[in-house]
């Protein structure tokens, strides 16, 4: 128990990074979004994780019962509106890729860079 | 009375967890794309089965037992018809029956 | 016994999202990703956070995916494998990983229940909400009341993501001829009509999904549930849809009109909740003076603002996803 007590923190830092990763070095821009969505679920795990409570339940009061321990409500209030704000932010970026390809014909970045440079 | 009925849900659990795991070996080790999906698909629908019907049984007559024959109702009709329309892409996709690197080649 | 099951699922977690950025084929990291949702939205679940997993599953795995797919299908499949940098960035990731991780020994450990996060505001949400609102969820009562600003300023958030892809999918397409890989959604832009199983099904279900979408939609105050995931579950069916009878008959059951009366209706129906708490004597969003009783003006003004989110969330996503798929048949 006390050994695992850090773990969900250990993944968030993995995740975390592994999305960083695709974002500083591919130059796919729709691979990019990807990475950027995983580095958004990261910090999704972060919070949800900190919101957690010992033998808690999730945060609806039952009627009746006096000693139940709640898990944390506001961070999961906060994550709630995040995911759907994340999804409408995803699907700019994506929209703003298809323009890329439709002008440039192509979505890698040094193609992109260098199509700029010989115009 | 309720150890008999626990001892039953635990055993369909069990057999339930066994299905899903022959079949996640199925789709691991099967020659080409439509035996591995056929493993998969098929061993899918008896795991949920059993699994939704040994926590049936651990939740009693309630209303999460309700919830669950609606989850396995849900499940029956869209696990099937997800390998059907899965398998006839695959057809219509060009990818040949027994050819395994064409399986391959779609993983 | 349920740790063992969250380390399983978080180890899973961490390798789906290294196969996702090693995979070079967009489609098979797209699929991925659905799968990464599914387990977040478990994780979720297992961290008592059964809100936030109802809305990972229906946006993580449903909606985005879709997204990704429809932008797929315009721009590339595979990724051309030049990477800049490689060992340089790899040496950032590592070294930050490991300061992060080495961070984490200061933490609190999961579920201590001294930690701070737990100290200030949280078991004064708990403590009020049976008392001043009346509705078993908390997460509803600090989403659309305590926090009602907040929930305010993130709905106009999507609002204007909707309107922003809107006006840069919308125009018409320019000089550049599509390439071969571009076309496929035009030719699969029907949908799965040819198709007899799916379709069947599909129509039989369709009903249900958006019967589920409302009762999250109006069960939110007693479970877990609420306008967003709401939203997003009932366009994932009228979604569902258009990809089997094509979109233009899912355009012909919700037209672009309609869609936009959601959308802008939705917001301005949550706006206009707070000015009538002013108009009422109140302040902006304060929903006591809604109804003679003030819990009672409570439960109507969660109510209203839950539909009003529900509706701006399901019209931007249906809005986005036809953007998408009418950029393809152009």
């Amino acid at each position: 128990m006390e050994l695992f007590g850090l773990y969900n923190y250990w993944v968030f830092a993995i995740v975390l990074m592994t999305g960083f990763y695709a974002v500083i070095a591919k130059g796919n821009f729709i691979k990019r979004l990807i990475g950027l969505s995983i580095f958004q679920s990261a910090v999704f795990l972060l919070y949800i994780t900190m919101g957690k409570v010992d033998g808690g339940t999730a945060p609806i009061i039952q009627e009746g019962v006096t000693d139940q321990v709640y898990s944390n409500p506001l961070p999961q209030v906060l994550i709630l509106t995040a995911i759907v704000v994340g999804i409408s932010t995803l699907a700019l970026g994506l929209a703003i890729v298809v323009r890329i390809k439709e002008s440039y014909g192509t979505i890698e970045e040094h193609e992109v860079q260098s199509l700029d440079r010989s115009s | 009375m309720q150890s008999a009925v626990d001892v039953l849900s635990w055993i369909l659990l069990a057999a339930g967890g066994a299905f899903v795991f022959v079949g996640g070996l199925g789709a691991l080790r099967l020659p080409d794309f439509y035996t591995r999906m056929h493993a998969a698909s098929l061993t899918d629908g008896m795991g949920t089965i059993l699994i939704l019907v040994g926590i049936m049984l651990q939740a009693g007559w309630s209303l999460a037992a309700i919830k669950l024959i609606a989850i396995l109702v849900c499940l029956l009709l869209t696990s099937p018809t997800a390998s059907y329309a899965l398998a006839n892409a695959a057809l219509l996709s060009g990818v040949e029956p027994g050819n395994s690197r064409a399986g391959k080649a779609e993983n | 016994m349920v740790i063992l099951f969250a380390v399983f699922l978080l180890t899973l977690l961490a390798l789906t999202a290294v196969a996702i950025v090693r995979t070079e084929n967009l489609f098979v990291a797209v699929m991925l990703t659905g799968i990464f949702s599914l387990l977040m939205a478990a994780n979720f679940f297992v961290l008592d956070a059964a809100d936030v997993a109802l809305t990972e599953a229906a946006v993580g795995a449903g909606i985005s995916t879709v997204l990704f797919l429809g932008a797929l299908a315009l721009t590339a499949e595979h990724e051309r494998s030049v990477v800049s940098g490689r060992w340089l960035s790899m040496g950032i990731v590592v070294v930050t990983t490991l300061i992060l991780i080495y961070a984490t020994f200061d933490k609190p450990r999961l579920g201590d229940p001294r930690a701070p996060v737990h100290q200030h505001v949280a078991p004064w949400y708990l403590d009020q909400t049976p008392e001043l609102i009346g509705i078993p969820n908390v997460v509803t009562a600090v989403l659309g009341s305590f926090r009602g600003y907040d929930t305010l300023g993130e709905v106009f958030v999507v609002v204007t993501a909707c309107i922003g892809v809107l006006f840069i999918l919308g125009v018409r397409r320019g000089g550049y001829s599509p390439s071969p890989d571009g076309d496929r959604l035009t030719t699969a832009g029907s949908g799965l009509r040819h198709h007899l199983i799916p379709k069947v099904v599909g129509r039989l279900l369709i009903p249900f999904i958006v019967l589920f979408g409302l009762y999250v939609l109006f069960h939110g105050e007693y479970g877990p549930g609420g306008g967003f995931q709401a939203g997003a579950i009932i366009a994932t069916g009228i979604i569902l849809y258009a990809l089997l009878d094509g979109e233009a008959q899912a355009l012909k059951a919700v037209p672009r009109p309609v869609l936009m009366g959601m959308v802008v209706g939705g917001a301005t129906l949550y706006g206009a909740v707070g000015v009538a708490g002013i108009a009422l004597g109140g302040s902006f969003l304060d929903y006591s003076v809604l109804a003679d009783d003030p819990v009672k003006g409570q439960q109507l003004g969660i109510l209203i603002i839950e539909v009003g989110v529900g509706l701006a969330v399901c019209g931007s996503l249906l809005s986005i996803f036809h953007a998408f798929a009418a950029r393809g048949r152009h």
